[in-house]
């Protein structure tokens, strides 16, 4: 357990998920209102074992197994909140939340607004998401779209080790509801990290830049966010072979939207690509081109591009690499805005 | 003979957590609705509730066809009225102590007016001046419920939350029967059963959900026994027999409050109007259907077993009506003000921090007011 000192805050390499499931244990000590509730989350300790050791040690009333009912379980959650709870709900895969769409969207996202603040609904909502983990139909969709389509939602998405847990406390921190997306393929990813000690992390709606070039991009910036964010981090090292320096700024937040972090880039470069798994058309990425565009205009050498998934149902896992961005796809984009001048219509990734 | 047909060879003896864990027997609704007026325990009814009964029925009454009247005259953009279930409506506000929560729909507005609210409040989201006219906390009234059935979740919430925090909350949640055909209703009643949850689920059985009968709603020999299924009492009650469904509930709020877990309760009733003033009844339903139901008025029924026990008279009936005409002459003057509404509360509380996106449109909004007042005032 714990040294003579008392703590351990020696950074050693930790998993996001183990971030994770340290955050709402230390949400859970912090504040007895924090109740988590999903199915399998009790005894199995989740499907990702992100629950894992909360029943053992909050008791099944804090962590609960409910009954297999998405809508259920969100809706009580809203009657738990209505009573001065904060719940944690897990919903066990991206597209398993469907169900309770009527819930998030008729009341969870509402319910403040409805009743003019006095009623907030101070819950989180976890959503493993994305693809790339070999899941099969209904197990990789990332639906974040929805959740940015439905005003009074919070919209996270962690890429680091550090942001996992820090986001996430500030989730259940937060007096609104978090759609809390977990990219469940860097559920394994690892960074050092101390538990004891977890370093503190920028709030909710504040976008960050990240290396290679942190802050000293010149040639282009990479927009994106949770799984695609090592891939443009990928891209970006690779790119210094090619002489290009860009800057990728990983939002965290998809709402509230960081305008100025991410105009701050763009004006700095003058191009810009947005990543993302979701689909292109309709996407998050039509509407961050969109804002960019309108912000950054006179600034931009070239059109803002789109890296995105293509417009079909997520594909069975053998055939999912075709379909997800990778770095190849990111680097061409960004070749793709080095000649403007040579663009044309149907050129678009 | 195939597995199959081989008695016991294709099912495993169930282990102990198999078994059924209940006897569904006593779980069984009555054959037929529960009633209390007009029969000889109706002498046992205490005359101070049969009282209380009466006058808000008859101000409900009164409540609905004034309510009613205002879509008319376009003070309120919509009234689903509930003549006809006033006395589901009645018993329903006067059931639960103070620190018990009612859960209502869009239909329920009277039975939270008997709770406490102000009337012109609990018509706020009729009227469209907001979506909700009341802090839920201030009489245990949660917002009128829009979608059919989705209350009924937050109820099991609150009750189960309630519970967990060692306070003896019971939740009251009010549904029609076509919203008994939702997925909501189903998972609700799911969760507060294995949850044990002090919650009392009111079916009120009106006949319609909007055009459709009952018979093309579900196939079930009546509503009651849904609960059977999820391990739960059904109670079957005669919905205008106010006398009765107050019995029932209370037996079901007393029966959650002491732990027994939650209740079914589906009052038979009957919508006397159209579902609101934007429908035709008459194009579903015959003149003959509503005129056998107005011969079994909630009204009259009390009135004739009060009659009989010497508990209302002339004057006590008159007072029943001044006190519904006060009610009606309060809302009319009140409604016919134009409500005082500021776009700029529009932004308030999307989140409990404007983002940077609403700040901006909050100002965008602003800068048009201003720009409306600037206009407006060169006009003068």
């Amino acid at each position: 357990m714990t040294t003579a000192v008392g703590t351990d805050t020696a950074r050693k390499p930790a998993t996001m998920a183990q971030a994770l499931g340290r955050a709402l244990r230390d949400a859970m000590a912090a504040d007895p209102s924090v109740h988590v509730l999903g199915e399998d989350v009790g005894t199995l300790g989740g499907v990702f074992r992100i629950t894992d050791g909360l029943a053992e040690e909050f008791g099944e009333d804090r962590c609960t197994d409910t009954p297999l009912a998405e809508a259920g379980i969100l809706g009580t959650a809203v009657g738990m909140a209505m009573y001065g709870l904060r719940p944690v709900v897990e919903m066990q895969f991206d597209a398993f939340a469907y169900p309770s769409f009527e819930q998030l969207i008729s009341h969870v996202s509402r319910m403040r607004n409805r009743t003019r603040g006095a009623m907030p609904m101070p819950i989180t909502v976890r959503v493993p998401y994305g693809g790339g983990i070999g899941g099969v139909e209904h197990h990789s969709d990332s639906s974040e779209i929805y959740y940015m389509a439905t005003p009074g939602l919070q919209v996270v998405a962690p890429a680091t080790v550090a942001d996992a847990y820090g986001l996430l406390r500030a989730a259940i921190a937060s007096d609104d509801p978090v759609i809390f997306l977990e990219p469940k393929r860097l559920y394994w990813s690892k960074a050092d990290w101390s538990a004891d000690a977890p370093e503190q992390v920028p709030p909710i709606g504040r976008a960050v830049v990240r290396g290679p070039g942190s802050g000293g991009g010149r040639s282009a910036t990479l927009i994106s966010y949770g799984p695609s964010v090592p891939v443009c981090l990928e891209a970006a090292e690779a790119a210094r072979a090619e002489g290009w320096d860009l800057e990728v700024v990983d939002l965290r937040s998809l709402v509230p939207f960081d305008d100025e972090t991410v105009c701050a880039s763009v004006r700095r470069t003058g191009r810009a690509v947005v990543v993302h798994e979701s689909t292109g058309f309709g996407g998050p990425g039509g509407e961050i081109a969109a804002r960019v565009t309108e912000r950054c205009f006179h600034h931009l050498e070239a059109p803002v591009l789109r890296v995105a998934g293509f417009d079909i149902p997520y594909p069975p896992p053998m055939l999912e690499r075709h379909h997800l961005p990778g770095v190849d796809r990111v680097l061409d984009a960004v070749a793709r805005l080095q000649w403007e001048s040579e663009w044309t219509e149907g050129s678009a990734v | 003979m195939t597995v199959l047909e081989q008695p016991g060879a294709y099912r495993p003896t169930p282990p102990p957590g198999w078994q059924p864990r209940v006897d569904a027997a006593p779980l069984l609704p009555d054959a037929e609705p529960y009633r209390l007026l007009g029969t000889a325990a109706a002498a046992d009814i205490s005359p101070d509730l049969l009282i209380r009964l009466h006058r808000e029925l008859v101000r409900g009454r009164r409540y609905n066809t004034q309510a009613t009247a205002l879509t008319r005259q376009g003070r309120l953009a919509v009234y689903p009225s509930s003549t006809g279930q006033e006395a589901c409506q009645v018993a329903a506000g006067l059931v639960l102590e103070d620190r018990d929560w009612l859960f209502p729909s869009y239909r329920d507005t009277l039975a939270a007016v008997v709770r406490g609210l102000d009337p012109v409040d609990a018509l706020t989201l009729l009227r469209g001046d907001w979506h909700s006219g009341y802090d839920p906390h201030t009489h245990r009234v949660a917002p009128l419920c829009t979608p059919l059935a989705t209350q009924l979740p937050h109820a099991v919430g609150l009750a189960h939350a309630a519970r967990l925090k060692g306070d003896d909350v019971v939740a009251l949640a009010l549904v029609g029967d076509g919203g008994t055909s939702e997925g909501d209703f189903h998972e609700a009643l799911n969760f507060a059963a294995v949850w044990h949850a002090p919650v009392v689920f009111l079916v009120q059985n009106n006949g319609f959900a909007i055009s459709v009968p009952l018979a093309k709603q579900t196939a079930a020999p009546s509503l009651a026994h849904k609960a059977v299924g999820y391990g739960m009492p059904g109670r079957l009650v005669d919905g205008n027999d106010a006398a009765a469904v107050h019995e029932v509930l209370a037996e079901a709020v007393r029966r959650a409050r002491a732990g027994g877990g939650p209740t079914l309760v589906e009052a038979v009733t009957y919508r006397i109007e159209a579902h609101t003033n934007a429908d035709d009844a008459t194009r579903y339903r015959p003149d003959s259907e509503v005129e056998a139901w107005r011969a079994h008025d909630p009204i009259a029924l009390l009135e004739e077993a009060m009659r009989d026990r010497h508990l209302l008279d002339d004057e006590g009936d008159r007072a029943a009506r001044e006190s519904a005409e006060r009610l009606a002459a309060d809302l009319r003057t009140r409604m016919h003000q134009d409500p005082v509404l500021d776009p700029m509360a529009l932004f308030e509380h999307v989140y409990a921090d404007r983002t940077s996106q609403l700040r901006e449109q909050a100002a965008q909004l602003r800068a048009e007011l201003d720009a409306e007042a600037a206009d407006a005032g060169k006009g003068e």
